[in-house]
């Protein structure tokens, strides 16, 4: 599973950076780090949705707050 | 609303626009040759003799915004009709000197190359004068005029000399491109090539960023430019360009900070490998010493491999201050990751070929570096960044001795005194501009406010500190 964090300039204010550090956290917690690969990149050209990730190349927007929640609804369960 | 410094920048700004104009229209190839006359129209001449002198220069300006003279390798180039074969004498003594009795210009002067006539007026004798100025300063009639060219003067690498028919001459072996001369020339007779008609092509080719995307990676020097507009609507002119999304060079930056500390503690002495001019200087002129250049990419480069490593189908554009960066991305080890090089005065002329009103655009933000990544635009940033880089990275049994040097003298007085093996100092901060970047010869404007404009914009960075700054790129990093 591959799962791409925006770290533009946008999400980076909205919170790329606790995202990516929440996902980092879950993963290992989970032993998911052969199975789950983490990307960062700049802009998805869809900076009003911020924080965009993308799972397998479908858009999810996130927060800092319901990161935990994404992770267990749509990388945990379907991993 | 002041956009440049001179009316020469304004000059080589309204042919870059034009230019940039035909090009988006793609009708350069028919139009390029009435260039001239759209911008000097009429009989009546406005800076030279004649308008066909002035046509004939702007013809070779036109020339120097397609790329200037391909067989020539350096980016700085001179046109020789644009010359003025101005005065070459040196210390001259003027009328202005009265004759008086304390004679301060012969006391001071240690090779006795002053002497007075019947009415005690000054001379110079020119076989004894070594042009230390000594005597000019001491003046008290300020009598005592430098008469060297402003090209001369301002290449203190002596690269520039006076051809045969007294246009000014560039020794490619020497230059390093910094573009003090570019800056300098009061006639603007020298200029920098510029390859806006790549970007213009790159961007027009991406088709939307559909093909591929285009990043722009900005020097944090853009903090003390375009001051009649906001930072964040000037991000917002560069996405309007065509452009996919503007990046930070201080995130670069911020890399090198870590990187560079890491690599000075390991070999115990080191210089920076952040100035392309600096660098060019150093292999040039003190070979003994470039196996101390710190192995790191420039910030810009680094930033853009970090692009191209994690998003396949990028093209990355630099807009910076700078003209040797123009030297840099031509190089083996930087051409797979930055694309092209414009400047400050290039993206002006790119706007208002356009027709965009920024000032009046709705304000983007741009935030991906630290404060220290950012402070490297303005000399002493780099060497702060590596301090915290130790600072941050727990290493203490380090002693770290920074020598900021800015302007390429600085530079010189460090590197000989490094070659000498008596540098005070275990880390030297190279920087060919004075001030910095902020001070680079492709910027708008240069100003006293600058250094405290850099140093603002890096407060306002999200990231505090440089190890959060760069902990999202290691996501990308391979195990």
């Amino acid at each position: 599973m591959k799962i791409a964090i925006c770290i533009g300039s946008s999400c980076h204010l909205k919170g790329s950076r606790q995202v990516v550090e929440e996902l980092q956290y879950l993963v290992a917690q989970n032993n998911l780090k052969d199975k789950v690969e983490l990307s960062g990149t700049f802009c998805m050209g869809n900076c009003q949705k911020g924080v965009c990730v993308t799972v397998d190349g479908k858009d999810f927007s996130l927060t800092p707050e319901t990161t935990k929640e994404f992770f267990e609804k749509e990388v945990l369960a379907k991993v | 609303m002041r956009k440049f410094d001179t009316k020469v920048q304004h000059l080589k700004y309204k042919v870059l626009r034009e230019v940039a104009r035909q090009a988006w229209a793609d009708r350069l190839l028919e139009t390029a040759l009435d260039i001239p006359k759209m911008i000097v129209p009429g009989k009546e001449p406005t800076m030279r003799c004649c308008v066909y002198k002035e046509r004939a220069i702007l013809g070779e300006r036109v020339k120097l915004a397609m790329g200037g003279d391909k067989t020539n390798p350096n980016v700085i180039e001179v046109i020789d009709i644009a010359c003025d074969e101005c005065p070459v004498g040196g210390y001259e003594v003027t009328d202005a000197c009265r004759g008086c009795l304390a004679h301060r210009c012969e006391d001071v002067c240690k090779r006795g190359a002053i002497s007075f006539d019947r009415y005690q007026r000054a001379y110079i004798d020119k076989s004894k004068c070594v042009e230390c100025g000594a005597c000019a300063k001491v003046c008290p009639y300020g009598a005592i005029a430098d008469r060297k060219r402003p090209c001369e003067r301002s290449c203190k690498i002596k690269a520039i000399s006076m051809k045969e028919d007294k246009t000014a001459f560039i020794d490619n072996s020497k230059c390093i491109s910094c573009g003090a001369c570019v800056y300098q020339c009061p006639f603007g007779a020298i200029s920098d090539k510029s390859f806006i008609l790549n970007v213009i092509d790159i961007i027009k080719k991406s088709e939307n960023n559909t093909k591929y995307k285009v990043y722009a990676v900005i020097a944090p020097s853009i903090s003390s430019q375009f001051q009649y507009a906001k930072l964040g609507q000037v991000i917002s002119g560069i996405k309007a360009l065509g452009f996919h999304t503007v990046v930070e060079a201080a995130l670069g930056a911020d890399m090198v900070a870590y990187e560079e500390s890491r690599e000075l503690v390991e070999k115990g002495f080191l210089t920076s490998s952040c100035c392309p001019a600096f660098v060019d200087y150093v292999k040039k002129q003190f070979p003994d010493l470039s196996q101390y250049i710190s192995h790191n990419l420039s910030p810009a480069a680094v930033i853009a491999k970090y692009i191209k490593d994690t998003s396949k189908d990028a093209k990355v554009i630099f807009i910076g201050p700078c003209t040797a960066k123009k030297m840099e991305f031509q190089k083996e080890e930087v051409r797979p990751y930055i694309d092209s090089v414009i400047t400050f005065e290039e993206l002006q002329a790119l706007f208002d070929s356009k027709d965009l009103e920024i000032m009046s655009m709705e304000e983007d933000v741009l935030d991906n570096a630290s404060y220290y990544g950012r402070i490297f635009a303005r000399s002493g940033g780099l060497s702060d960044a590596v301090a915290q880089a130790l600072k941050e990275q727990g290493i203490d049994n380090f002693d770290l001795k920074a020598v900021p040097c800015d302007g390429i003298e600085a530079c010189r007085v460090a590197l000989l005194k490094a070659s000498k093996r008596v540098l005070d100092g275990n880390f030297i901060e190279g920087m060919a501009c004075t001030g910095g970047c902020i001070g680079g010869a492709g910027c708008l404007t240069h100003g006293e406010k600058n250094k405290a404009e850099v140093d603002k914009y890096g407060m306002q960075a999200y990231e505090k500190t440089i190890g959060s700054a760069i902990s999202v790129l290691e996501l990308n990093k391979p195990e």
